[in-house]
């Protein structure tokens, strides 16, 4: 009797076990980073699809440095996800599986216009590779009690980067500020200040190239700022390689006056400043070339062709991308949108202080200044050898290692050879 | 218990005596070893296969068949340079950074850890006080995770950290360790002795203790001065011990990444990025990502671990036929 029930249970285990692997063998596997929310609000609003189409969905969280670093190996070794939401937006081009022939083109040309480009890469053509799930832009945000304590009056719309320079300096000194300004450490995040200082980041051909008298001119400026103390040092010479750090936290703790990052801070700012000090974000300053630029950016949702389901992918995809799914996503996540409909009709960001609101919609505003040299660095397959060779010499040039001079041919080198790499 | 067991060595007898009669006896020996092989081959001779045909091969795909053969490109690439002493005049800088950073990282490394394990293991080799609690206050660490260690310490010497905040308390001023080159090397080294110093005191306190007494007893009766008994007795009797401390100190000096990449993350600069964090970051960091440059990088690195590896086996040797 006793062998009997062990017998039936292991049997009814194995078959519960068999039936239960077979339903998860079927799911589409969505691997999800988030800046904030995303991912929870994702499975919430796929949880919908399912219940609607029966199509599984699992949303596998995982670090941004998972999306970096592992998701491209995964992919060159054809054991990668069937959609994941990236950020190297056309370098993962060769994977992407292309929805054209499974979405109402019409309706995704006319909802996101030009950021279907920035999927197709080198590749170029008319295939609709993904969807961009939240649109971000570098700028500046400010504490704005500090300047009031320093009785120095903010900067006007269009001074330039010196002139915020100075200003920041001066309110630092009069209210005892660790650092007047701070850039995260990303080759993104000074794009948009090098282009103001004249850097063209292509040739004539549209090759990428890193090296020109405008990126020369930011960076020796860049550098002289950290020499001086008119930058945090922390920030990049705190890490070494092509490390991502960010000062957020240095600016939340009320310990910077200027700080440059992007949209995507918004929520935490308004998480964590709450009353502590008043906060504004100013878009990005003048350069000497007379843009005042930021860098497009942000994240997508793709597909990738060695999906064994593409039209259950596409579905998937298509869906977030249906109007009133965006406008929910970004409303709950706080993010710029990047469809144009749901741009057009404007966002009422859940659960946003009136701070956060006016600062995305600051920067919203911004985006009619950013350089159509930014829009094409944003889309081009080689920008994250660009931006990882940027950050490892300038922060050479900083500590001291190279000079700005030998770090800009250096600069210019690593490009050349990584670009020989890719070919 | 012994009537489950015989039954069943039975049934297991029954084909080894038929494979020992195939086979013979000597043969028989590789039956036991092939699962083990097996494992081996799989996990540790397939790998370095798969590294030397990545060494010459160039392109950033990571699938053998779509990778351009490059020959001894990649070695050329790494080893281009008209003054190794200067990165500065090497086409692949980062690379010698490395290699330097990693040169002095042993050397000063190895030099504290066995300074320091010695000078422990001894002042624990005495009848104090509380001697086991000592014992296992120096073996903690060790048993800590690297990124544990690196946080602990990145905690304690970050800008607003508790060794600043002491200083600042005692009106000597804080400094930012993490952002000067040189202090970051520093405590780096400082680091990585902290956390292993108790793994190498143990050996030593091993050998200390296989010492005879009666050798000291000896040279107590001669009044022997205590240094010049640690002199004559303590350091020759325990130099074959030193001696496989000191080799192991160096490959696993060598091997150093984690600790130090999670505390400083190879910065400032490339004051601290030693030559695991190069492969690491040129073959899975950065982009494109360079597989070939990466693979030929570690196996200059392999050639000189096995060298050290073959002088540990010599001090092995040597400490057995002495």
């Amino acid at each position: 009797m006793k062998k009997k029930t062990i017998y039936l249970n292991t049997a009814f285990a194995a078959a519960f076990g068999f039936a239960a692997a077979a339903a998860h063998a079927d799911d589409v596997r969505f691997m999800c980073y988030s800046d904030g929310n995303e991912c929870e609000v994702y499975e919430d609003v796929l949880s919908r699809f399912t219940a609607d189409t029966g199509i599984g969905v699992a949303v596998d969280v995982v670090p941004y440095q998972a999306i970096l670093e592992n998701l491209p190996v995964q992919l060159a070794a054809g054991t990668g996800p069937d959609i994941a939401k990236v950020t190297d937006l056309g370098g993962l081009n060769e994977y992407y599986l292309d929805l054209a022939p499974h979405v109402d083109r019409a309706y995704w040309e006319g909802s996101f216009g030009e950021t279907l480009d920035w999927y197709r890469g080198n590749a170029g053509g008319d295939g609709i590779y993904g969807m961009h799930s939240q649109l971000t832009i570098t700028g500046a945000f400010v504490n704005a009690t500090l300047f009031e304590q320093a009785g120095v009056d903010l900067p006007a719309a269009g001074a330039t980067w010196e002139e915020w320079a100075a200003a920041s300096r001066d309110v630092a000194k009069a209210t005892g500020t660790d650092f007047p300004m701070a850039i995260d450490r990303s080759g993104h995040r000074v794009a948009g200040p090098a282009i103001s200082y004249g850097a063209k980041l292509f040739d004539a051909d549209g090759n990428g190239k890193l090296v020109d008298d405008g990126f020369t001119a930011f960076t020796q400026q860049f550098v002289d700022w950290h020499n001086d103390g008119t930058i945090a040092k922390d920030v990049w010479a705190g890490q070494g390689g092509s490390t991502y750090q960010d000062a957020a936290q240095e600016f939340i703790n009320g310990e910077l006056v200027f700080y440059y990052s992007g949209s995507w801070q918004v929520g935490r700012m308004d998480e964590n400043v709450g009353d502590f000090f008043d906060w504004k974000v100013v878009g990005s300053p003048c350069g000497p070339a007379g843009a005042c630029s930021g860098m497009p950016g942000g994240a997508g949702i793709v597909g990738f062709k060695q999906t064994s389901q593409p039209e259950k992918v596409a579905a998937v995809i298509d869906y977030l991308a249906q109007e009133d799914v965006y406008a929910e996503v970004t409303a709950r996540t706080k993010n710029l949108p990047a469809h144009l409909g749901v741009a057009a009709k404007g966002v009422e960001f859940q659960d946003a202080s009136p701070a956060a609101q006016d600062a995305l919609n600051g920067f919203a505003g911004a985006l009619p200044a950013v350089s159509p040299i930014a829009f094409q660095y944003q889309g081009y397959a080689g920008n994250r050898a660009m931006y990882g060779i940027t950050v490892e010499r300038i922060s050479q040039a900083i500590v001291g290692e190279l000079s700005v001079a030998d770090a800009m041919d250096r600069a210019a080198a690593d490009l050349e050879a990584a670009m020989a790499e890719s070919k | 218990m012994l009537s489950i067991i015989s039954p069943i060595m039975r049934i297991v007898e029954i084909p080894m005596l038929a494979l020992q009669r195939l086979l013979g006896i000597n043969k028989l020996a590789w039956v036991f070893l092939l699962p083990n092989l097996i494992l081996f081959g799989l996990f540790a001779f397939l790998p370095v296969i798969l590294n030397i045909f990545y060494a010459t091969t160039g392109g950033d795909n990571v699938l053998l068949a779509d990778r351009p053969y490059v020959g001894a490109r990649n070695f050329g690439t790494l080893t281009d340079c008209s003054n190794f002493l200067d990165p500065n005049s090497c086409r692949e800088d980062k690379f010698w950074r490395a290699v330097w950073n990693t040169v002095w990282f042993v050397t000063l490394q190895v030099g504290f850890m066995v300074g320091f394990s010695l000078l422990t293991a001894i002042i624990l080799n005495r009848d104090i006080r509380a001697r086991g609690f000592f014992r296992s206050v120096f073996f903690f660490p060790v048993l800590l995770s690297p990124v544990v260690v690196a946080l602990v310490w990145k905690w304690i010497l970050q800008r607003e950290g508790v060794l600043n905040a002491f200083l600042d308390w005692t009106g000597v001023g804080g400094i930012n360790w993490l952002v000067s080159a040189d202090w970051a090397f520093g405590w780096s080294v400082f680091i990585s002795v902290w956390a292993h110093m108790g793994f190498y005191t143990l050996i030593l306190l091993a050998g200390l203790q296989a010492i005879p007494r009666d050798v000291y007893e000896a040279a107590l009766m001669d009044r022997s001065s205590p240094w010049r008994t640690f002199r004559r007795i303590t350091l020759p009797l325990l130099s074959p011990t030193m001696l496989v401390v000191l080799v192991l100190a160096m490959i696993k000096g060598v091997q150093t990444f984690d600790e130090v990449y999670a505390f400083t993350g190879g910065g400032p600069g490339t004051a601290t990025t030693f030559i695991i964090q190069y492969i690491y970051e040129e073959g899975f960091a950065g982009a494109p990502r360079l597989f070939g440059l990466s693979a030929a990088a570690s196996l200059l690195v392999a050639g000189v671990l096995v060298l050290l590896t073959l002088v540990q086996l010599w001090a092995n040797r040597s400490n057995v036929d002495g």
